[in-house]
């Protein structure tokens, strides 16, 4: 195993001042995070909205209309 | 809160844009808060406010980042109030979501979201509307209040804190090689 592990949690510790080696290891781990959070939003997204906000932008829409004429 | 919602800010374009936006906004609240119910609240809450305040919206400007702001706003005076409870994200949410391939696994999904619950919400909120909503530093830093050099610190140190806490410890663990199992496994394969 080699020694990427910050000394202490907290740590400052930026990828792009570890080794090549160690920085390649941070941009897949990056990587690995970032897909995770996109497929985690992704899925929420897909999810559609639920009626009780559509309903409600409607509701409004109807009172516009009713003040308008 | 006041009825005389006519004039420019009852555009029916403002609406629609407040309508394409929904989808995202309310996943950065789940996302955020990792509670379904809570993110609707929020959502909720974040669209009585707009509408409400629609005419101090200047059509032409960013209504995402209006929107992203007012609900970042919100969760952020009730993170204040609740902040001695314990964090109620539990990724139950995880359980109303597919799993896709890149997921490799439901546990390790749930243990991605927990591990988002645990950063700081200064850090979590950062990443989020970089790593996931699309927003630009820029825009981050006017979501947040806060300059764009902070935002890029939130955003590195979510990125660190969120490998400590899935405690990767080299790719075998969390890497290439788990994916491409996943997706031997997944197709039937050897």
């Amino acid at each position: 195993m080699n020694e990427r592990k910050p000394a202490k949690t907290g740590s400052k510790m930026q990828f792009s001042d570890a080794s090549p080696r160690q920085a390649a290891l941070g941009r897949q781990i990056q990587d690995r995070i970032g897909q995770q959070l996109r497929a985690m939003y992704n899925d929420v997204m897909a999810q559609g909205i639920p009626d009780r906000f559509t309903d409600l932008l409607k509701k409004l829409d109807h009172r516009d209309d009713e003040e308008k004429s | 809160m006041s009825s005389n919602r006519t004039g420019k800010g009852s555009d029916r374009s403002v609406r629609d844009g407040i309508l394409a936006t929904l989808p995202s906004l309310r996943a950065f609240a789940i996302s955020l808060s990792g509670n379904v119910d809570r993110a609707d609240d929020l959502v909720q809450e974040t669209l009585l406010r707009a509408l409400a305040n629609i005419d101090s919206f200047e059509p032409g400007t960013n209504l995402p980042a209006w929107l992203f702001t007012i609900l970042r706003n919100l969760f952020r005076s009730e993170y204040r109030k609740r902040r001695r409870e314990v964090e109620d994200s539990d990724g139950r949410f995880a359980e109303t979501l597919k799993t896709h391939p890149e997921q490799n696994s439901h546990i390790e999904f749930q243990e991605f979201q927990q591990a988002l619950a645990k950063l700081p919400p200064d850090q979590r909120e950062a990443l989020i509307l970089i790593g996931a909503s699309g927003f630009s530093y820029e825009e981050t830093a006017e979501i947040c209040g806060c300059a764009v050099g902070t935002v890029k610190s939130r955003v590195n140190r979510a990125r660190v804190k969120l490998a400590e806490l899935l405690s990767i410890e080299g790719v075998d663990d969390f890497g290439p090689d788990q994916a491409s199992r996943a997706v031997v496994a997944g197709g039937g394969g050897r």
